[in-house]
């Protein structure tokens, strides 16, 4: 009875803080792309725009679900559910932290874990393709139609390379389990060099960060919604919730895949220095962005909006002094260090997803094809026998 | 819990395999057995087969039926309307029929077979370890065939498939 009790409330929290993160997911996007542009991004909805996300849902749920007369109903209306569950499903498997002590209480930051975790994950992603591909086809437009196909050949494409990539560091760390691989990625080299499989697996990691753009559709390979080409590609016919809920697995995919690499090749929630200094790092950094927001807030060559910057500047410098009385409660610590060190790699991982999307131009249908066959292929190939290759001669 | 969850999915795999059968429209029979795949890794997930089980679901119903869609929808093929008139006998009493041809045919098998324990859910050992060894030690050769067969079935598709230039 317990351990349903305690899963409950996991499952809660987790469904709650990541049905969140997609929503301001979003916000962070066009924020981050409006400030590469040199312009605000949304600004109107709360102070700097902050309550977006909600008028976004506000308007999306209250918009007219239009079901255009042509389309086959059953999987018209089936592909987006299809699209959502199968892009929210693989949270389960992924761990936020280590083992933690609450009072009586003894569990794992994490849903559940599976001594495949990884092929699980591997396995979902493979059938999400049908969210897509099904909307695709069941809308009956000749846009939506090859904006689904493109992308059912470019995530069969792209699965390859991605699923030799991460072979490799199965191959280093023994195991399928997410909890085993991030275990394995604890400790040092030389007392400072962190034993991520980022460092002997760089080309794999840039392999795996490429082929998650594919898997993603997201810029520079989003080729089925290419609008200059497609309208809007699959989801041409799609509008409001149904619309959203495609929006959301696009995100939802973007935070399994970047947990993933997290998982895979930047360990997890382990640190990047050893434990006195990284415990040090979030009080620093939280304190310094508030200081930095206090100062420019309280600038008097700032005549409009005198409250927004001083009111964050106070929540920052607030997290940070948790974080410092922390350093004295031990559970509070082990919990807050790793939720700070696995949600910074994550937050960083979107933000290079964004960045990238603010920078690159899309790829042509064939380019596409062929960077996938003829060179992340192989590439990914010769890591994966490289690594063989010394795992065979190290281990006895 | 498990006899629950063994049923569900039992009676999962048979629906979707008679809709595979009913269906006019190839791409809701695809759909069907993709509900059959998914169920048979459920099943092979209880009995242990974890390996197995995430294998099924990532060759069979992430990528061929992946394939089976994309060529569905290429080819963009319609319902098939009914292209047999039934008598009004089939029509009543068919079903029926095939039931009992059915069950007698089990029963008689089921007679004929010799008399083995149950199997036990979660019994069998597949994990990824067992599975691997296995492949890479008693089995490499027929493994290994089978990869070349695949290949040669690849080229031959290629060479019929290709226009003369």
């Amino acid at each position: 009875m317990n351990f349903f009790i305690i899963s409950l409330i996991k499952v809660a929290v987790v469904a709650f803080v990541l049905l969140t993160t997609l929503a301001y997911l979003q916000w962070i996007e066009r924020k981050v792309i409006a400030h590469v542009q040199l312009r605000v991004g949304p600004y109107r909805v709360g102070p700097h725009g902050l309550l977006q996300p909600l008028a976004d849902v506000v308007k999306l749920i209250t918009k007219e679900g239009l079901i255009p007369s042509h389309v086959n109903k059953v999987f018209y209306l089936m592909a987006p559910f299809v699209a959502v569950t199968l892009a929210l499903i693989s949270i389960s498997v992924i761990p936020f932290g280590p083992q933690i002590t609450i009072g009586p209480v003894t569990t794992w930051m994490q849903l559940t874990d599976l001594r495949i975790g990884i092929l699980f994950v591997l396995a979902v992603s493979s059938i999400g393709v049908y969210g897509v591909a099904l909307g695709g086809w069941a809308s009956n437009n000749k846009y939506s139609l090859l904006g689904g196909l493109r992308s059912s050949a470019q995530m069969i494409s792209y699965e390859l390379p991605m699923a030799l990539a991460v072979a490799a560091p199965l191959l280093l760390a023994n195991t399928l389990s997410f909890r085993d691989m991030v275990n394995y990625q604890s400790g040092y080299w030389l007392g400072f060099i962190p034993r991520w499989n980022l460092f002997p697996e760089i080309v794999g990691f840039i392999v795996f960060l490429i082929a998650s753009f594919a898997e993603t559709n997201r810029v520079p390979f989003d080729l089925p919604e290419a609008e200059n080409e497609l309208v809007a590609g699959f989801h041409t016919e799609y509008s409001s919730m149904n619309f959203a809920a495609f929006f959301m697995a696009e995100y939802a995919n973007m935070v399994t895949v970047t947990a993933v690499a997290t998982l895979l090749f930047l360990g997890g929630w382990q640190p990047p220095f050893p434990a006195p200094y990284s415990d040090v790092v979030p009080i620093l950094v939280f304190a310094i962005a508030g200081l930095i927001a206090l100062f420019h807030g309280l600038h008097p060559a700032r005549r409009m909006d005198k409250f927004t910057l001083p009111a964050t500047a106070l929540v920052f410098l607030g997290i940070a002094a948790i974080f410092g009385l922390s350093l004295f409660v031990p559970v509070l610590n082990s919990i807050l260090m790793a939720l700070f060190w696995f949600c910074g790699k994550i937050l960083f991982l979107l933000f290079v997803f964004i960045w990238v999307r603010a920078t690159l131009p899309r790829f042509r249908y064939d380019q596409l094809m062929r960077f996938a066959w003829t060179f992340l292929f192989p590439l990914a190939m010769i890591n994966l026998l490289a690594t063989g290759l010394i795992v065979a001669l190290t281990t006895k | 819990m498990t006899a629950i969850f063994f049923l569900v999915f039992a009676a999962f795999a048979v629906f979707c395999a008679i809709n595979l059968v009913v269906q006019t429209h190839p791409i809701a029979s695809a759909l069907s057995l993709i509900g059959v795949m998914g169920s048979l890794a459920v099943l092979y997930l209880q009995l242990g087969g974890e390996f197995i089980a995430a294998a099924q679901v990532i060759v069979y119903a992430g990528a061929i039926m992946v394939l089976f869609v994309f060529v569905i929808m290429l080819l963009n093929a319609g319902a098939e309307g009914a292209t047999f008139q039934v008598s009004r006998f089939v029509k009543y009493f068919g079903i029926f029929l095939l039931v009992g041809f059915l069950g007698l045919i089990s029963f008689i098998i089921q007679g004929a077979m010799p008399k083995t324990d149950g199997v036990l859910f979660g019994a069998f050992q597949g994990t990824s370890l067992d599975v691997g060894r296995k492949l890479f030690t008693t089995y490499l050769l027929p493994f290994e065939v089978t990869s070349v067969l695949i290949l040669i079935a690849i080229v031959g598709a290629i060479v019929l498939a290709r226009k003369e230039v």
